[in-house]
């Protein structure tokens, strides 16, 4: 068959004729005025048409239209949306509401189960390492008791993606935008996690002895890398929503991935979020711990569940210990990022937001506190140290007292007049926040020489050296809270606001100081010591319900600086890029914060005792049907 | 660890309901304490339409203090000592005080005037820095506030005359910005909230007499009686505390063979530094 070109069909028809005049005409250069046109644009009649899709002159090859570096430019730098209030779906609920108990409840969940592998991880590692089989079992239960808690932060996760994209379509779709790829290697990481997770877990007695103790120990040791990647990135959307970097001032992308997501919030989100995680997962394992030690007069399982108890409570304190000194670093970093945002945090609208944060705090360490003197009975040797414990509440009270000690009151005139002035004479200084840094470095101070005494219990040194040991920690507490008052004091009141920030580095050091020389010197001072015998399960009834309390309030505390954290955007959904034009783009007040607050925490309570639950019906078999009804056992 | 029919107490569902009580209980102290605390909401800066062509200088005055305490957010960092993460405004006469900052070597700006330093003042804040308050480790090189042009403060070329217009005139200076141009105007008729109308504070112990008219009831340079006591030697048959109280409620005590004529809304309207300084005048005749 021939194969002959359109063009040849073209020209052999009586209308080629026609045709032809018309492209010169309309084309030739010289022949019509289309060339002044065209020697304006300097480009030949390929380069115009061909943007508009796959046309072509007959007969010639297709012109591949060169882009030039401006062109891509321009395509790529697109603003940041400005949707309208009639942008936002309206559900006929705030939609606001729906988010927060999502994002929240995503949040608590995602917390507990990055948490519990890496201190479980830990303890298997102590377990190996010690020979005490009594570790791994405990290990093991504690994974089995949060392994529900995967599942369920996947479907709460997942249901606030859909809520996200349908209620603020023009959010997300800037998000995919900005964070493109990312999102993908985000689903991705979830699929190394959950072979990680249910290896680790489904081989925990497979893997149990000799080398193959150290594949389920690499096996740990990945699933938590994993967990961490998936934490930093999600962080990352937080932060970038807090501080946009790798955006110009419209919002239109002109970095990389990496320039996105390295704001300057986003390595103190990352540590903060660490920490508090840890604190976190060891206060809801606590809890478990407490319930099963309530519910069973077994000598054995009391045991079992009394240091199973003392455990997580020691992993939630000292996790918490160093968890003001990571906030600190944030607020500061925010501070240097917008003094604007940093003072509406702190300083405020959501300033009253922080006596409540004290009473969450305070309730924390009493609790804390509270635990270890209750734990002391377990063995004789506490009495030496049992008359520190009423000093060292007392410094706990009044230093909580001072902390919740407000400082700015919203006054009208009437009030300021019978109030001798703007502020109280006595508490009015109490009230800012040199008096409270220094409560909050003595409580921790306080909260680890309880730590220490119990340590220090059941062992009796027996280095020559003990009593100059002793008399050192002594007086490195001694001038550690002398050097938390006296910088909190003058650096706070007798020079200008700038010099105060720069005082509390000085107090944290300090703080930071006492517990590490503390470790370190008691470390030294009972190696071999003599050891005193505990008693595993001598724990008042009582001592169980500060284990319920924790959880509680780590709970409650988390939700309230989600929304301190979130709030100080104010009506932006990205600071300064793009605009919260929503229903709900003003900052609820702390009531309607805290009745959220408390939705969250109830449902995230109810859906814990589910996962509980499960995690004991596996081990939990029916009784057998006897041939008389009754049941056999 | 597993567990048997025997070691699974009967106490289990007893413990289970006390530790419900016990957790929800603790929850509802959080909750109250929450809700036991003022109640502020953070409204977004509302967009309104506002015919700026028809506004008076008070009005436009009154404007800038709105956007001065609002949308504008300054007095998040400018407070009084100690209190303040930058310079006190509205404690110290700004027209004053820009001329001084005009006159120090250091400022190397394009102002000419009160007016233009304060204009540079919020649209390059780094322009000039005051000694000590520049960011940490610049050598007040670099201011920390924020250019209020930009996000996410955003103020039109019309606010920010506006603010120029308080700044001048709350400590009785003369306004050297003109009111917003009929073409300004329409420019920027979204961009601003309403003015508030509210009425220019006081500068001046003085003017806080005359503004909420003590003296068609007291005299003040004399004790003769009026429709209220004289007040010239009040600070001598009263205390502080007592004067404080005779204005913001009246009612409280009143002098003996005087009608309770005196209004009982000062304690609404007047700010409290208007307060203050009418008490200190007051204190003062002895």
């Amino acid at each position: 068959m021939k194969n002959n070109s359109p063009r040849q069909l073209i020209s052999q028809t009586p209308l080629a004729i026609l045709l032809w005049v018309i492209f010169l005409v309309g084309f030739v250069p010289g022949i019509s005025g289309a060339s002044t046109v065209q020697a304006a644009e300097g480009t030949g009649v390929e380069t115009r048409i061909a943007p508009v899709g796959r046309v072509q002159v007959e007969g010639q090859p297709i012109v591949e239209v060169e882009v030039t570096a401006a062109d891509a430019a321009e395509t790529e730098l697109i603003a940041a949306p400005r949707p309208s209030r009639k942008d936002y779906p309206n559900i006929g609920v705030s939609s606001r509401a729906v988010v927060w108990i999502l994002a929240q409840m995503h949040l608590f969940f995602g917390a507990l189960v990055l948490a519990v592998p890496l201190f479980v991880l830990v303890i298997e590692l102590t377990g190996m390492i010690t020979g005490d089989d009594r570790y791994d079992d405990m290990a093991h239960e504690f994974m089995k008791i949060s392994l529900v808690g995967f599942s369920l932060t996947a479907i709460i996760g997942g249901s606030l993606a859909l809520a996200l994209f349908m209620l603020y379509p023009d959010f997300m779709a800037y998000m995919m935008r900005v964070f493109g790829a990312q999102w993908l290697v985000y689903a991705g990481l979830f699929f190394l996690e959950s072979f990680f997770l249910y290896t680790y877990y489904y081989g925990w007695n497979a893997f149990r002895y000799g080398n193959k103790k150290w594949l389920h120990l690499t096996l740990g040791l990945m699933l938590n890398a994993s967990g961490m990647t998936i934490m930093v990135l999600a962080n990352s959307w937080a932060t970038f929503m807090m501080a946009p970097s790798g955006v110009n001032e419209v919002g239109a992308v002109v970095g990389n991935i990496w320039e996105v997501m390295k704001g300057p919030l986003w390595n103190p989100i990352n540590l903060h979020r660490f920490i508090a995680n840890i604190a976190f997962g060891g206060a809801v394992v606590g809890a478990y711990a407490a319930f099963k030690f309530l519910s069973t007069r077994d000598p054995a399982l009391r045991a079992h569940y009394d240091w199973m108890g003392y455990t997580s409570n020691f992993i939630a304190i000292l996790a918490f210990l160093p968890l003001p000194f990571a906030g600190y670093w944030l607020m500061a970093e925010i501070y240097a990022y917008s003094q604007q945002m940093g003072i509406t945090a702190m300083g405020g609208i959501l300033a009253w937001l922080f006596i409540v944060q004290a009473v969450l705090i305070g309730t924390i360490l009493l609790a804390g506190n509270f635990y270890l003197w209750s734990g002391m009975s377990r063995t004789e040797g506490s009495v030496r140290y049992q008359w520190l414990i009423k000093y060292i509440a007392a410094t706990l009270v009044i230093c909580f007292l001072i902390w919740v000690t407000p400082h700015t009151l919203i006054l009208s005139a009437r009030e300021i007049a019978a109030l001798g002035g703007s502020h109280h004479h006595i508490l009015g200084p109490l009230g800012i926040m040199p008096a409270k840094n220094i409560a909050v470095n003595l409580m921790l101070i306080a909260t680890f020489l309880s730590f220490q005494i119990y340590r220090r219990s059941d062992k009796v040194a027996t280095v020559s050296w003990a009593p100059a040991g002793n008399a050192l920690i002594v007086a490195i507490y001694v001038v550690a809270v002398a050097n938390i008052i006296f910088a909190g004091v003058y650096y706070g009141y007798f020079t200008n606001t700038l010099y105060k920030v720069g005082s509390s580095v000085i107090q944290v050091v300090s703080t930071l100081v006492v517990i590490i020389t503390g470790i370190v010197i008691d470390s030294l001072i009972f190696k071999n010591a003599k050891t005193l015998p505990s008693h595993w399960g001598r724990i008042p009834d009582r001592a169980q319900y500060a284990l319920f309390a924790l959880p509680i309030a780590f709970t409650w505390l988390m939700g309230l600086m989600g929304y301190v954290r979130s709030s100080v955007k104010t009506h932006w959904h990205v600071y300064t890029v793009m605009k919260d034009n929503s229903p709900d783009n003003f900052i609820p007040t702390i009531g309607y914060a805290g009745n959220m607050i408390t939705i969250v925490t109830v449902l995230f309570l109810l859906m814990v005792l589910f996962m509980f639950w499960v995690a004991n019906l596996g081990s939990t078999r029916q009784p057998e049907a006897s041939a008389d009804g009754g049941a056999t056992v | 660890m597993t567990d048997t029919r025997d070691n699974r107490e009967s106490s289990g569902s007893k413990v289970f309901v006390y530790a419900m009580i016990f957790s929800l209980g603790l929850t509802l102290v959080f909750t109250l304490v929450a809700n036991m605390l003022p109640q502020v909401q953070g409204e977004a800066p509302s967009e309104q339409m506002v015919d700026l062509g028809s506004l008076t200088m008070d009005d436009f005055i009154a404007l800038g203090k709105d956007l001065f305490e609002n949308k504008g957010t300054c007095t998040l960092c400018h407070k009084p000592a100690p209190l303040g993460r930058a310079p006190d405004i509205e404690g110290a006469d700004m027209v004053a005080v820009s001329e001084e900052r005009l006159a120090d070597g250091r400022y190397q700006g394009e102002a000419k005037d009160a007016a233009g330093y304060i204009l540079e003042s919020m649209v390059d804040p780094s322009r000039y820095v005051v000694a000590t308050w520049g960011k940490k480790g610049t050598n007040d090189a670099e201011s920390p506030m924020p250019a209020v042009d930009k996000p996410p403060i955003q103020l039109s070329t019309v606010e920010i005359d506006a603010v120029i217009a308080y700044l001048q005139a709350k400590d009785g200076n003369e306004v050297t910005v003109s009111l917003p141009s009929p073409e300004a105007a329409a420019e920027t008729a979204a961009a601003a909230p309403a003015a508030t109308g509210a009425p220019v504070p006081a500068a001046t112990a003085d003017e806080a007499m005359t503004k909420y008219v003590c003296t068609g009831c007291h005299a003040l340079d004399s004790n003769d009686a009026l429709v209220g006591p004289g007040l010239l030697s009040v600070g001598a048959r009263l205390s502080t505390d007592e004067i404080r109280q005779s204005i913001i409620d009246p009612n409280a005590v009143i002098s003996e063979g005087f009608p309770p004529a005196m209004p009982a809304d000062f304690a609404d309207k007047m700010t409290v530094r208007e307060l203050e300084m009418i008490v200190e005048l007051l204190a003062g005749k002895k």
